[in-house]
């Protein structure tokens, strides 16, 4: 299956019945798969006039308590972003695909990591946050969709997935698991307020003290999600004392890389944040005892990096290596790795 | 004694934040008074805009949402497409809907989304305080139109409900005024009408509601009634734009 279809029919097996989208390369396989799905399972495909519009659907259908989602790319992200601050504060549950494409602008249609900064912090005006999950595989594509929209009802709030462009294209067995949609109680629905009080979905707080008791109430999921669902896969961290931190597509590759020192004898082990936000700084912080060095590795001019260098707080040096619109190869990564070995004096 | 008149129920009672004189409690009462003879109150669903109405959720007293400046059209659809059965209203002023959001209400009328639209033109932004709006008329002066609006400088006034009768989707769009009791009455008709298409399934439906913001005009109440009857109508008249039979 392509990424893109992996990550569309996980949406269906989770029970997402309703997509709003619009047309955007590489991602326009997420709509294209659901407008033919959608219809036989009973659901609904929209595609809207805008990615404006598309966000504000969600904003709607996530009201009604339904599973809604919508995917874009880059600048149809930007576009978005002053439905998902709404979609945030009013705490609508949705999942929302970034398969991403290199920027500023226009940028491109090749793979980059660019707008981590936007899915992690903020994008949109006002104190929010989202869950963002990083798959690295087709696999995971299917997976993480099925769980983010797990996590949007939990935590009554917006899942982003944030994808290469090329995981978005690319091939690769999966297996289709088994999976009972959770039910969640959903009493603050706007569906018609037959046998009960009106329900009102708003964000507006002209009260002062009313709009800082709401970003409280926020501010305490945020710390809650930080408590509970920092997720990261750890590999070859033992007694490492560099410690390599790639997420997504480029994660695989720097896997082999970083097999392929070990093999050399260099000890060098890799984090790979599945969560981006909450990002995993705790992983990183069970590696210090042994890590000397730290080296973000990304397809961009360096986002993840911040919250790299956040997490080890000065305690050791942060290195970056980093491409954009190319994934770098094996090689070119173990030459970065061991580069920073070689500077930091662990080679 | 025999009560004949009273609150209608899907209001909430709660006290208007509007100025005096100003057109929405009248409106707000319209929509209000059709939603409880058609016996709907418990399956609408209504989307406040940004703007004066923002605070519409305090006063309809059925399922409300508050939507971005603009976005009430598509935050509709979402809901209508996933709840066929219920009945969904947005509310917009002009601003929201004829500047900002002039893609979202164009396209939902296109696609014949089965909602219901209530379009308040006071040609003015009422709640930053009375800016030029899309409906300002030539010669109209606003605070960001200090000379009076000029049809080089800052274009002609949008004549909605002319525009949104063309499209094929649209069922019901027709333009009324709460100037007169007469014309009041005459506009509960067309708010009614237009949520009896929806109901229908006829496609979408919209009542341009011609109202007054004496506060930005710098008019007492009645002296804005004046200025709606004698500068607004000229240019905006109005009657039924399009009325699609149900099939």
């Amino acid at each position: 299956m392509k990424g893109n279809e992996a990550l569309a029919e996980g949406a269906v097996i989770a029970g997402c019945r309703y997509f709003f989208g619009y047309p955007i390369t590489p991602q326009s396989e997420v709509a294209e798969y659901l407008a033919r799905r959608l219809p036989q399972v009973g659901g609904v495909f929209l595609q809207a006039e805008s990615e404006l519009a598309a966000i504000n659907m969600v904003y709607g259908g996530a009201a009604t308590g339904a599973r809604v989602m919508t995917g874009s790319s880059g600048p149809g992200l930007s576009l978005k972003q002053e439905g998902i601050s709404f979609i945030a504060e009013a705490e609508l549950p949705c999942v929302i695909a970034n398969i991403s494409r290199g920027g500023p602008g226009l940028g491109g249609i090749q793979p980059a990591q660019s707008d981590y900064m936007q899915a992690c912090k903020g994008g949109g005006h006002g104190d929010y946050h989202l869950v963002v999950l990083a798959p690295s595989s087709v696999q995971e594509m299917m997976d993480f969709a099925i769980e983010a929209f797990d996590l949007a009802d939990r935590y009554r709030t917006p899942v982003l997935i944030m994808s290469e462009g090329m995981l978005g294209q690319m091939m690769e067995p999966v297996e289709v698991r088994d999976f009972v949609t959770p039910a969640y109680e959903k009493p603050w629905a706007v569906t018609g307020c037959a046998g009960r009080k009106p329900n009102i979905v708003n964000t507006l707080h002209l009260p002062p003290d009313e709009l800082e008791a709401r970003n409280h109430v926020l501010a305490a999921k945020y710390a809650r999600l930080q408590a509970e669902q920092k997720r990261a896969e750890l590999f070859m961290t033992e007694e490492a004392e560099l410690i390599v931190v790639a997420y997504g597509l480029l994660s695989r590759v720097a896997k082999k890389a970083v097999a392929d020192l070990r093999a050399q004898g260099l000890r060098v082990g890799l984090v790979r944040p599945i969560t981006l936000w909450p990002f995993p700084d705790t992983f990183l912080e069970a590696c210090m005892p042994a890590a000397r060095a730290f080296m973000s590795i990304e397809i961009s001019m360096g986002q993840m990096v911040e919250d790299v260098r956040l997490a080890v707080n000065g305690r050791a040096p942060v290195d970056f290596f980093g491409r954009i619109g190319v994934v770098p190869s094996p090689r070119e990564v173990r030459d970065a790795i061991e580069d920073v070995a070689k500077r930091r004096g662990l080679a | 004694m025999k009560k004949v008149l009273a609150m209608p129920q899907s209001l909430t009672g709660a006290r208007w934040h509007y100025c005096p004189g100003c057109g929405h409690g009248i409106i707000h009462r319209l929509v209000a008074e059709s939603m409880d003879e058609l016996g709907i109150r418990e399956r609408t669903i209504g989307i406040c805009p940004v703007g004066c109405a923002v605070l519409a959720y305090d006063y309809f007293n059925c399922d409300m949402l508050e939507a971005a400046h603009g976005r009430a059209p598509a935050v509709a659809t979402g809901i209508k497409r996933i709840l066929g059965d219920r009945v969904v209203f947005t509310y917009q002023g002009d601003g929201d809907l004829a500047s900002i959001g002039m893609g979202e209400i164009v396209h939902a009328a296109s696609r014949g989304e089965k909602i219901t639209v209530f379009f308040v033109n006071n040609t003015v932004y009422g709640m930053t305080g009375g800016q030029m709006a899309p409906t300002t008329l030539l010669g109209q002066v606003t605070t960001t139109s200090p000379f009076g609006r000029d049809k080089d400088r800052e274009g002609y006034p949008m004549k909605v409900a002319e525009l949104l009768s063309t499209l094929e989707g649209a069922a019901y769009v027709t333009r009324v005024a709460i100037n007169t009791p007469a014309n009041a009455a005459r506009a509960k008709k067309a708010i009614k009408r237009a949520f009896e298409v929806q109901m229908a399934g006829t496609g979408f439906s919209l009542v341009e509601i011609l109202s007054t913001c004496p506060t930005n005009w710098g008019l007492g109440p009645v002296e804005a009634m004046k200025w709606l009857e004698e500068k607004m109508i000229p240019y905006y008249p109005l009657g039924d734009y399009k009325v699609k039979e149900a099939q």
